[in-house]
């Protein structure tokens, strides 16, 4: 013991210790998106949070490691797979939480309540207007459609947000119409896929392709800084389900020095308060169904959201992603 | 005598380690495969992306020595118009990320950017454009990017005996052009293989450029089997796969060199420059330009352009945070480096087994394998070994410890010394290759021996290597992002973690800033290097 603790006192100078009244977040949610709520936060109730930011796939693999010794104290990410992914990975625990179940709908937080959403993100389709009529547009489906041929923009299969898409149509309609609905979009791309929405809404614009998809906050951004681009939104499957919405979301992680600080600032995230901070600043949809989103995205109208639970994505994922590959969506 | 050669074998053994446990961190699951995600990927990707990764090892490989030798013996040996700005100049396309660049030119070249815009809007078609999206097209990209290493290498190469060469060459009646191939190429063949190595090296270990051309090659899939199909067990086979490859490059490398001493026959002063005559001095120049041109002005332009328009909203003083503990670990990281491969070296010349070669062999791995897969092998053991600790001590350090190694700069260094070191170690291995046995006889004769030999006999000859090494390593690091997001400690921001989170975010204006920053902390040293390059 005595060794021990002479080894001991030589490491204290440098070993990182969590602190029981700060909270850790280990966030794969962009460090600039988060900062202004961590700082409002801290304004608010003195409570230090310390952000370690990285992609969600080393994030998982760290807290993995690092085991009961993690300082995570919450784990934010994007995307229901994610979430789905960390979950399976047993980083998370639940939690009971009125505030939150009052706050966040059901589809749009764990069964098992071990994460929760935080925004919306609607994944939506996009049209040239000078091109393309809105009563020409229906559904993700009709895009497969032959007459498409040469028309259709796609991002890459790879990033998550077709992953979920796509997944979310295998647990609605089954892998043998999905993968039929999915060949048909590749049969239709104009040009190879892109690797952000943010191009593939320019290719829209410029007349490249007529028709795409993709998340609306790219959307937002790319309008506010090129308003006069002639590209439109059109809220798809209203006549079915409705529009595929993700959230970006977190949970308490399984170690968390400090869970009940970690759960206060996750109801807090959720609340009036915070949720339009956490989604305004990068447009997306609040969860909190009593908080109005941005008039900025509010102009886009209103739509009816796909209620089926949005950890589906992350159980089909897998599958997902091979059936894009089988198909050749790249 | 052989003892004493034998006790260097364990500095490079030790040195090896620091790449080899994250190997192994990798590797390790090979045992259980996963059957079905395994045959999908052997079905449906892996004979993609071995003809894709075919095509762009073979591209760029030769993409770079046909841009960076010529490049390098007229800026070594010839007097042209802007001779002296191109000499340094031509380096700076490895200051800027290669993502950031690829990313650049596909907005200038695509479909939607200015130039093909400007033709639909004057001529009204495009469509004859061949599109940058392509094997052409990234192969371009990356060679762009990675030409410098080749550059770099063969200049100082060129520089130190290109002229002796010709000289050589014409005492036996063979012309300019004749001396050129049959002298000084085959001279300064282990700087030329040794950068094209180098820029071989990181275009397997991309993951960020292929990424912006959707090209698919093994570190696109090591990523879709580790973080899209939740399969460890295939992304490590996948990386074993690509680290079996890079062993071949390497072994490839090895034989090129040969077994020939490549020595400097004394210290001759500079001889004057061979001047170019009528049309060959400016077509030196355009060609020099024209490279320069494609491969930085107009991506950095790019650049600056973003730059501006976000500037007022996002320059603050918090960028001179980041600029300063950028420029701070990397020249930490670039002395760790320039240390542990000059160990590496050193012990490779007092044991010239073929052990000890094949443990450095080992150790410069690290540079060919995705750095996000690397910062995972580097993570997993520093975890585990704190957990022991903090295990060990059972509450003597009070039970809100979480942390004794991660996130310090120990880890840090190691962690950058396992990615970068092939870096270092080729230039100084190279420049070790010059110094001669005899002129080690004389010292030893002198009575200079173990660390007063390397002091006196070898530091002083080594200066030009070592200096290389730790100006490539500086700007390496310098835009290094996968090993910093994951070894550095809380909010604890550089320049290149800036332009990550807002490239994640495909907010390229905003990470226009803090790449132009990283951009011009790594033209300092750029433009030292070469002054003292002309003054040596």
């Amino acid at each position: 013991m005595k060794k021990q603790l002479m080894f001991a006192a030589v490491l204290a100078a440098f070993a990182g210790s969590a602190m029981a009244e700060e909270i850790v977040v280990y966030s794969a949610r962009a460090e600039q998106l988060v900062k202004p709520l961590i700082d409002a936060y801290k304004k608010e109730t003195g409570v230090d949070v310390k952000l370690v930011s990285d992609k969600e796939g080393p994030l998982m693999e760290r807290m993995r490691a690092e085991g009961s010794n993690s300082p995570a104290d919450i784990l934010l990410t994007v995307d229901a797979g994610n979430l789905w992914q960390a979950s399976k990975m047993g980083l998370f625990k639940p939690i009971k939480s009125k505030v939150l179940d009052a706050n966040v709908p059901a589809h749009l937080r764990d069964p098992k309540n071990e994460w929760f959403g935080l925004s919306i993100r609607a994944r939506t389709i996009f049209y040239n207007t000078q091109k393309v009529k809105p009563a020409q547009l229906s559904s993700y489906e009709d895009l497969a459609d032959p007459k498409w041929k040469g028309k259709l923009c796609l991002r890459t299969s790879k990033k998550v947000y077709n992953q979920s898409l796509v997944a979310m149509m295998l647990s609605e309609q089954g892998p043998a119409k999905t993968e039929k609905i999915v060949r048909g979009w590749v049969d239709n791309l104009a040009t190879d896929v892109f690797p952000d929405d943010t191009k593939m809404l320019e290719a829209i614009g410029a007349g490249q392709c007529d028709v795409g998809i993709a998340n609306t906050y790219y959307y937002g951004r790319l309008m506010e800084k090129s308003p006069n681009l002639p590209i439109g939104i059109f809220w798809a499957n209203q006549k079915g389900k409705g529009t595929h919405v993700n959230v970006s979301g977190a949970g308490v992680a399984k170690y968390a020095r400090n869970e009940q600080g970690a759960v206060k600032f996750i109801e807090w995230l959720s609340s009036d308060k915070a949720q339009n901070l956490f989604a305004d600043v990068n447009m997306e949809f609040p969860v909190n169904p009593k908080v109005k989103p941005d008039p900025k995205v509010a102009a886009w109208g209103n739509f009816k959201h796909n209620l089926i639970n949005v950890s589906n994505a992350g159980a089909k994922q897998a599958e997902a992603v091979m059936l894009m590959d089988r198909v050749g969506y790249k | 005598m052989l003892s004493s050669a034998r006790r260097w074998r364990p500095v490079a053994a030790l040195v090896s380690l620091v790449t080899v446990i994250p190997l192994s961190v990798i590797l390790a699951a090979l045992a259980s495969p996963d059957g079905a995600v395994w045959a999908h990927l052997q079905h449906y990707l892996l004979p993609e992306l071995l003809r894709n990764t075919f095509w762009l090892v073979l591209g760029v490989g030769s993409g770079v020595l046909l841009i960076g030798v010529p490049l390098a013996w007229l800026a070594a040996l010839y007097e042209f118009p802007g001779r002296r700005f191109f000499n340094w100049a031509l380096m700076l396309p490895l200051a800027m990320p290669a993502y950031v660049m690829a990313f650049s030119q596909l907005g200038l070249f695509d479909f939607t950017g200015p130039l093909q815009s400007w033709l639909r809007a004057t001529t009204g078609d495009s469509s004859w454009v061949p599109s940058i999206r392509s094997t052409g097209g990234v192969v371009l990209v990356m060679t762009l990017a990675f030409y410098p290493y080749v550059y770099l290498l063969a200049r100082n190469a060129f520089a130190s005996m290109g002229r002796r060469a010709l000289e050589v060459g014409q005492s036996f009646g063979l012309s300019r052009a004749q001396g050129f191939w049959h002298v000084a190429l085959p001279m300064a063949r282990p700087w030329i293989i040794g950068g094209m190595t180098l820029a071989l090296m990181e275009t397997l270990a991309d993951f960020g450029t292929v990424a912006i051309f959707n090209y698919d090659t093994f570190t696109s899939a090591i990523y879709k089997a580790w973080f899209s199909l939740f399969s460890l067990s295939s992304a490590k086979q996948l990386a074993s796969l690509l680290v079996l490859m890079v062993f071949v490059l390497v072994w490839l490398e090895q034989r090129a060199r040969g077994r020939r001493a490549y020595t400097q026959t004394g210290r001759a002063a500079p001889l004057p420059r061979l001047r170019l005559a009528g049309w060959q001095r400016w077509s030196a120049t355009l060609w020099a330009g024209l490279v320069l041109l494609l491969a930085f002005v107009l991506p950095f332009g790019q650049l600056l352009w973003w730059a501006w328009q976000v500037g007022a909203e996002d320059f603050n003083a918090d960028l001179f945070g980041y600029a300063l503990r950028s420029v701070l670990l990397s020249l930490m990281a670039a002395a760790a480096v320039a240390l542990v491969a000059l160990a590496l070296a050193y012990a490779q010349r007092r044991d010239p087994h073929a052990a000890t070669r094949f443990l450095a062999r080992l150790a410069t791995l690290g540079y060919a394998v995705p750095g996000t897969v690397l910062a995972v092998g580097v993570f997993v053991p520093v975890a585990w070994l704190d957990n022991l600790l903090i295990g060990w001590l059972d509450g003597a350090l009070g039970s809100g410890v979480t942390s004794i190694l991660k996130g310090t700069l120990l880890v840090m260094l190691l962690a950058y010394v396992s990615r970068f070191l092939a870096v270092g170690h080729s230039a100084i291995d190279t420049a070790m290759g010059r110094i001669t046995r005899s002129q080690e006889e004389a010292a030893r004769n002198l009575g200079y021996s173990g660390w007063r030999l390397l002091r006196h006999v070898h530091l002083p000859l080594l200066k030009g290597g070592l200096f290389t090494a730790v100006l490539m390593v500086f700007v390496d690091v310098m835009k290094e992002m996968p090993i910093t997001l994951m070894t550095r400690p809380y909010d604890w921001d550089t320049l290149a973690v800036r332009v990550f989170s807002f490239t994640t975010e495909g907010q390229w204006e905003h990470a226009a800033l803090p790449a132009v920053a990283i951009v011009l902390a790594g033209l300092l040293p750029v433009i030292v290097l070469s002054r003292q390059k002309d003054h040596a």
